[in-house]
């Protein structure tokens, strides 16, 4: 076990090396990438701008400007060229906002993906298996966007019962499930309907193994039978893919919905730097989500693992 | 003697997007204590479907049933879910062909054995695994308390269906339905689970049902035979009747496929040419007779089930042929065999797929 670990994250300095080269280079071809362009201002003369460059080390080769700026990512000194705060604070103090939004729309969208999944898989081919399926296709395919919006017409403009945007810390733990409580609902609708529609397949497929009808031939009840051997069995492929979605969702795949609800999180600050063409926080929130993806994958294999006896032999070989 | 278990005109049909399908069609048979009753016939005779019905694992918005199945007081085809939840596991224990894919592969095959006890029986855990473990022992697993924490891939298929007989056993069962149980296992091995199921039944007085496609098994271990075909009973009587005396013209083409290693090897191993109906669209008369080289007039007529022979009724068979007709027909070049049929690989509804 401890050695996968090891291995994994052996594997995740790979990746994240070439990330961080791949964002880099990609802020060398865009138009109008030059980062000096901005840092001189509005008026700047050519001359202002091969200054900045200078200062900046913008006209050195592309590698040594790599190397410099990695360099001050991992001694936290990286600063944006838009704004001149320091990355790394900035980020810290997105984490936690990020990290709420995730955790809780994670417990709605695992419950009701689960409940919803398994219902439908256990009655595939009813009526509760295609209500549930139209519901689940509705909220994948609804864009958050107009899903936030309308929970924020509704609850917030017309019935006044939730706040439509903002932020408490986790001081105030009422506080902080009162501003989230839509932000987790807008998120976890989509994944809810992702999960559930997962996990109604693999509880379908589950359904013909023969060892369910091996338990159901022991004489055990249906609740038995369902929990301990279908349902423990189907969660397999969710809890993978829950590793994959959380680790997303923390590397900033929240955008739309930090900007709806105005959650200060690394979502919302991917998408203000991405749109004045920051490099510093760019490449730092990529190689965060990167690492947090490699992360949350390698504990999901674990877990996997342990759900699994057949992988824990292969992954300890 | 009562019996242990008497189905009686079983019935089964599944509604399907085709057409409604009689996969059981007016099945009786009894099985005593102690006695090892196989079940032959190829896929789709209904010998599964049958022993599935037993055990009431058969049920779905799509299938029908008449006829009973009794056990004891206890007709298992009317009984309540909760009912059969007792009985199933409890005083009928099923054991499956695919020992590879019968066991759930996520928990350890002790605690597997464990739930089943602790479903039929207020045993604590630490008890309960304590005959889990004596009856690993028991079925000839080696180190069983070691083995017992083990999960299903880390057995091979002998001993994963050594494991599904221990746990079959785990609550004392009056009757043991064996579905094709050494189908997926090499011959070694098919004769030691054989040899196990033998003693169990021999120590315990088990009633067992074998189900199998496989006469070489039935051969070794069974005290009377039923042969289904077409969702049919066709021929049922003792082992020596069904090997020394078949009335059925299917049974002789069964006994004549059967590899024989003491004669000279033929060109070509018999088989029964054709393929059996299917269930939807059943011959009306007889269901053989499309893949039946004696068939003649009479068999357009459903043929009843019946004992042409005076002097027992314990040997019945389905065929219009006449006892001693039959007896003359049924050798061919010395043995028992069906001769192939000319008109049989143009005949309607067993042609060739």
């Amino acid at each position: 076990m401890a050695r996968f670990v090891l291995r994994r994250l052996g594997s995740a300095v790979l990746v994240l090396f070439a990330v961080s080269i791949l964002t880099f280079l990609i802020f060398e071809v865009i138009p109008n990438g030059n980062p000096a362009l901005r840092l001189a201002g509005r008026t700047a003369t050519p001359a202002n701008i091969a200054a900045v460059e200078r200062i900046y080390g913008f006209n050195k080769p592309v590698y040594v400007q790599y190397v410099r700026t990695m360099e001050q990512i991992f001694t936290g000194k990286i600063v944006s060229y838009a704004t001149g705060v320091n990355v790394i604070s900035q980020l810290k103090q997105a984490l936690p906002v990020t990290a709420s939004l995730v955790l809780g729309a994670a417990v709605l969208w695992l419950f009701f993906g689960i409940v919803l999944g398994l219902l439908a898989g256990l009655h595939a081919g009813s009526t509760i298996d295609t209500g549930i399926s139209a519901l689940n296709f509705l909220g994948i395919s609804a864009p958050s966007f107009v899903i936030g919006y309308v929970l924020i017409y509704v609850f917030s403009f017309k019935l006044h019962v939730f706040p439509s945007s903002g932020y408490v810390g986790l001081a105030d733990p009422l506080g902080w499930a009162y501003h989230l409580a839509m932000p987790w609902v807008s998120l976890a609708i989509l994944y809810t309907g992702i999960y559930s529609q997962v996990l109604r397949a693999s509880v379908v497929d589950t359904l013909n193994e023969d060892f369910v009808r091996t338990a159901r031939a022991k004489g055990l009840s249906h609740r038995q039978v369902t929990l301990h051997h279908v349902l423990r069995t189907s969660l397999i492929p969710v809890v993978s893919l829950s590793g994959l979605d959380i680790a997303a969702v923390l590397g900033g795949s929240a955008i739309i919905i930090e900007v709806v609800f105005d959650l200060p999180g690394i979502g919302y600050y991917a998408s203000q730097s991405i749109g004045a063409l920051d490099v510093p926080p760019v490449l730092v929130i990529t190689l965060f989500g990167a690492f947090a993806v490699v992360i949350f994958s390698t504990i999901a294999d674990v877990v996997y693992g342990l759900l699994d006896p057949r992988i824990r032999v292969a992954g300890s070989r | 003697m009562t019996a242990l278990l008497a189905v009686e005109h079983l019935q089964v049909e599944f509604r399907t997007e085709e057409g409604v399908l009689r996969a059981v069609d007016d099945v009786s048979f009894e099985l005593q204590r102690g006695e090892l009753l196989g079940i032959v016939g190829e896929s789709g005779s209904g010998k599964s479907v049958t022993a599935m019905t037993i055990m009431g694992l058969t049920r779905g918005p799509n299938a029908s049933f008449s006829g009973r199945a009794v056990l004891g007081d206890l007709d298992l085809v009317t009984a309540s879910e909760r009912q059969l939840e007792r009985v199933r596991g409890g005083r009928v224990a099923m054991i499956f062909q695919d020992p590879m894919t019968a066991l759930n592969p996520v928990h350890r095959v002790g605690d597997q054995i464990v739930e089943q006890i602790r479903a039929h029986q207020s045993e604590n855990r630490r008890a309960a695994m304590d005959r889990a473990v004596d009856l690993l022992d028991r079925v000839g697993i080696p180190r069983a308390k070691e083995r017992a924490r083990s999960y299903p891939h880390e057995f091979s298929g002998g001993m994963r269906q050594r494991v599904m007989i221990a746990m079959a056993l785990s609550c004392s069962p009056e009757i043991l339905i064996a579905d094709e149980p050494t189908t997926a296992l090499d011959v070694t091995t098919q004769a030691q689970i054989l040899a196990e199921i033998g003693t169990l039944r021999k120590e315990l007085g088990v009633g067992v049902l074998l189900i199998t496609h496989d006469l070489g098994v039935i051969a070794d271990v069974a005290d009377r035979v039923v042969v289904m075909y077409a969702g049919q009973v066709v021929e049922q009587g003792s082992l020596s009747d069904i090997f020394y005396d078949p009335r059925h013209p299917y049974t002789w083409g069964l006994l004549g496929s059967v590899p024989r290693l003491d004669a000279d090897r033929p060109e070509r191993l018999p088989t029964i040419p054709g393929t059996p109906p299917s269930l939807l669209r059943r011959p009306t008369g007889c269901r053989f007779a499309p893949r039946c080289a004696w068939r003649f007039e009479a068999c357009s007529r459903p043929p009843a089930l019946k004992s042409d022979d005076p002097e027992t009724d314990e040997h019945t068979g389905r065929c219009w042929l006449d006892l001693d007709v039959a007896r003359e027909r049924r050798v061919v070049g010395g043995t028992l065999g069906l001769p192939v049929d000319d008109r049989t690989t143009a005949g309607g509804g067993a042609a060739n797929p």
